[in-house]
């Protein structure tokens, strides 16, 4: 077997996964992720995560999208094809808001779609803790510590130790390639 | 007080997973290749009313002078009404951090979503020659004319075009660590059902629908796989969306009521249609959503995700709604007399006690003296009564578009050219079908994808808290 991609923890409860990910936070781990089921409240700050960039990613589309509906409408009805309807302006920022509202909130939401997948680099089809026998769980009842081998804390006996301190139902090593035990 | 619980019995993460992913992997019930095909009827009755339509004209509608905009107008604002729950209850509940909203939210995001593919049938065909409709959109065409941004009616292509897609991509986004649970529960469920196949035929048709639900699965949920950095961004996206999502389902019939509000017409003129047109919105689409969701509860045995609390819940929102559609119905009429415009002062005697004074009084009595049952928790948890009183919310709702287009339009300022619209066999049938179209996407939406959003709703049960069961 060349070198395992990481060692798992498996627990059976969210109090468990919690105290445990804070050990492994404060035993200074970079290389490591907490597997759940659903969304944890407070297991970013027990990780040690800093706020999500997503934001950034909606506000860069929010700003585009309302300039381009402002653009557009100038653009279209008053420099490329003046057009006259019953005297009101070619150009204003009153009329065009609703489109300028409607692309700001389009393009907003494509940008955290799309900032959302970016930031957790998906669509990614394979992913080596998918060849955890019990991963089936990991998205149903069951909760999981992985710390990589390639963290530069790892150390085989010193790793696996601080894990089997904190209590979980099994320590397991994660193969780095499919089919490999 | 302690707080209520929103998953009775204390049920474990397993048996909500067990649950929802057993109605899309167990066998199709006998009921729902009946529904299935008995919508897929209906449906028909749409195509061939829009092939009657383009092959003849719009004329077909009824639609003649004075009255333009008759059921095809009517249609559009009933069904992008009825998408407004969705979005309300899965945008501005979650932001004010309503937690039951997550036994519905997923259907009726679906429910969002299949009524705007229906509402947008009625304005298409309506333009008349309907391969033109890429006009509405900003290209440049052979004669060099742009859309006129001054008109609501190309605000209304933007809003709803966009409240289309926003639904569609919070829906998917909301899904995709669903569809993760049930992909990695493929294999198992594939072994099992191969177990149970006897014959040759039985067991090749379980390898090609494994091998279809693995590709279906697995492309759609992205390679989700749980991660909390991941839930992290998921979280914040989650958010966001709910943010963005909330001014849009505001603007959205806000800019539906400007095709009727930015006309010069009494009765249309009215600087209340946006509030009143987004609370009757809201108002239908509850009534829907319970239209769905109680049969579809007592159908797969939902009733400890969907609890009584739920239903209350919903019940006291079409109560507040309701209660703001009939007050707005009593200040258009306060304000009409009130501004001494003769013209505005007719048209709401007219629509009171003229020649649609039936269409009226079916509105009132559905829209504003319906939901007062609600006050009673006895009718709260009558499970068939508060259904029959959603039926009746969905009717008068339809009433209330009828009611606002068909009277201003039928006796404008020229009582030379008054006129009574009916609809023709053509309205009625297209009108019918989209019912089934309607029903044929939300049986396939029950078949292949999670009802509930149960990764939800496992966050918000009392075993997913970080300190434990014991505050």
């Amino acid at each position: 077997m060349s070198k395992p991609y990481g060692i798992l923890a498996l627990f059976d409860t969210v109090p468990s996964v919690y105290e445990a990910a804070k050990s492994v936070r404060d035993a200074g781990y970079q290389k490591w992720d907490v597997y759940t089921p659903f969304p944890v409240h407070g297991l970013d700050a027990a990780m040690g995560l800093k706020r999500s960039k997503v934001p950034v990613f909606t506000f860069i589309g929010g700003f585009t999208g309302f300039w381009t509906g402002m653009f557009i409408a100038w653009f279209m009805g008053f420099f490329n094809y003046p057009l006259i309807v019953g005297g009101k302006p070619y150009a204003s920022f009153i009329f065009p808001f609703p489109v300028a509202y409607e692309l700001t909130i389009l393009l907003a939401a494509f940008g955290t779609l799309g900032g959302m997948f970016l930031l957790n680099r998906l669509p990614m089809h394979y992913h080596p803790v998918m060849n955890y026998e019990k991963f089936r769980h990991l998205t149903d009842d069951k909760f999981a510590i992985v710390i990589e081998t390639e963290d530069g804390n790892y150390d085989e006996a010193a790793t696996k130790l601080l894990l089997e301190g904190l209590n979980p139902l099994e320590i397991s090593y994660i193969a780095a390639e499919e089919g490999e035990a | 007080m302690p707080r209520r619980e929103i998953i009775e019995n204390n049920r474990s993460f397993s048996w909500i997973t067990e649950k929802v992913c057993g109605i899309v992997e167990g066998r199709t019930p006998l009921w729902w290749w009946l529904g299935f095909i008995l919508a897929g009827m209906m449906a028909s009755f749409t195509l061939m009313g829009l092939i009657y339509l383009v092959s003849t004209g719009v004329g077909v509608w009824g639609l003649k002078s004075p009255i333009m905009w008759g059921w095809a107008i009517v249609n559009f604002v009933f069904w992008i009404g009825i998408g407004h729950a969705g979005t309300l209850i899965s945008a501005i509940l979650c932001l004010l951090r309503q937690k039951w909203r997550t036994s519905i939210n997923r259907a009726a995001e679906a429910m969002t979503i299949f009524a705007v593919a229906c509402a947008g049938i009625f304005p298409l065909f309506h333009v008349g020659r309907v391969w033109f409709g890429w006009w509405l959109t900003p290209f440049h065409y052979y004669q060099a004319v742009w859309p006129n941004f001054r008109s609501p009616l190309e605000w209304d292509v933007f809003a709803v075009s966009t409240y289309g897609t926003v639904s569609v991509l919070f829906w998917y986004m909301g899904m995709i660590p669903d569809l993760a649970t049930i992909r990695d529960r493929c294999q198992m469920v594939f072994e099992k059902r191969l177990d149970e196949a006897t014959t040759g035929f039985q067991k090749t048709f379980e390898k090609s629908y494994y091998v279809f639900r693995k590709y279906f699965y697995g492309l759609l949920s992205m390679g989700w796989r749980g991660s909390n950095r991941h839930w992290s961004n998921y979280e914040m996206a989650y958010l966001l969306l709910a943010g963005l999502s909330t001014p849009l389902v505001l603007s959205v019939h806000t800019v539906v009521s400007f095709d009727f509000a930015v006309a010069n017409l009494p009765g249309w003129h009215t600087t209340i249609f946006p509030p009143y047109f987004v609370a009757g919105a809201i108002f239908s689409g509850f009534g829907m959503v319970l239209t769905l969701m109680l049969p579809l509860r007592a159908l797969f045995g939902l009733q400890d995700l969907i609890t009584q609390y739920h239903i209350d819940c919903m019940c006291k929102i079409c109560l507040g709604t309701g209660s703001m559609v009939g007050y707005a119905y009593g200040m258009e009429f306060f304000i009409a007399w009130y501004s001494a415009n003769p013209y505005e002062g007719f048209a709401f005697i007219n629509r009171a006690f003229g020649q649609y004074a039936w269409a009226y009084w079916i509105m009132i009595s559905c829209n504003v003296i319906s939901p007062h049952f609600f006050w009673f928790k006895k009718v709260r948890s009558s499970l068939w009564f508060v259904w029959i009183l959603s039926i009746f919310i969905n009717v008068g709702m339809w009433f209330e578009r009828f009611v606002i287009t068909v009277t201003s339009l039928a006796n404008d300022f020229l009582p030379s050219s008054w006129d009574y619209y009916s609809p023709t066999m053509v309205d009625i049938f297209t009108f019918f079908g989209t019912f089934g179209l309607f029903s044929v996407l939300f049986l396939l939406f029950i078949r292949f994808l999670p009802l509930l959003a149960f990764g939800e709703i496992k966050a918000v049960s009392k075993a997913a808290d970080v300190h434990g069961d014991h505050h």
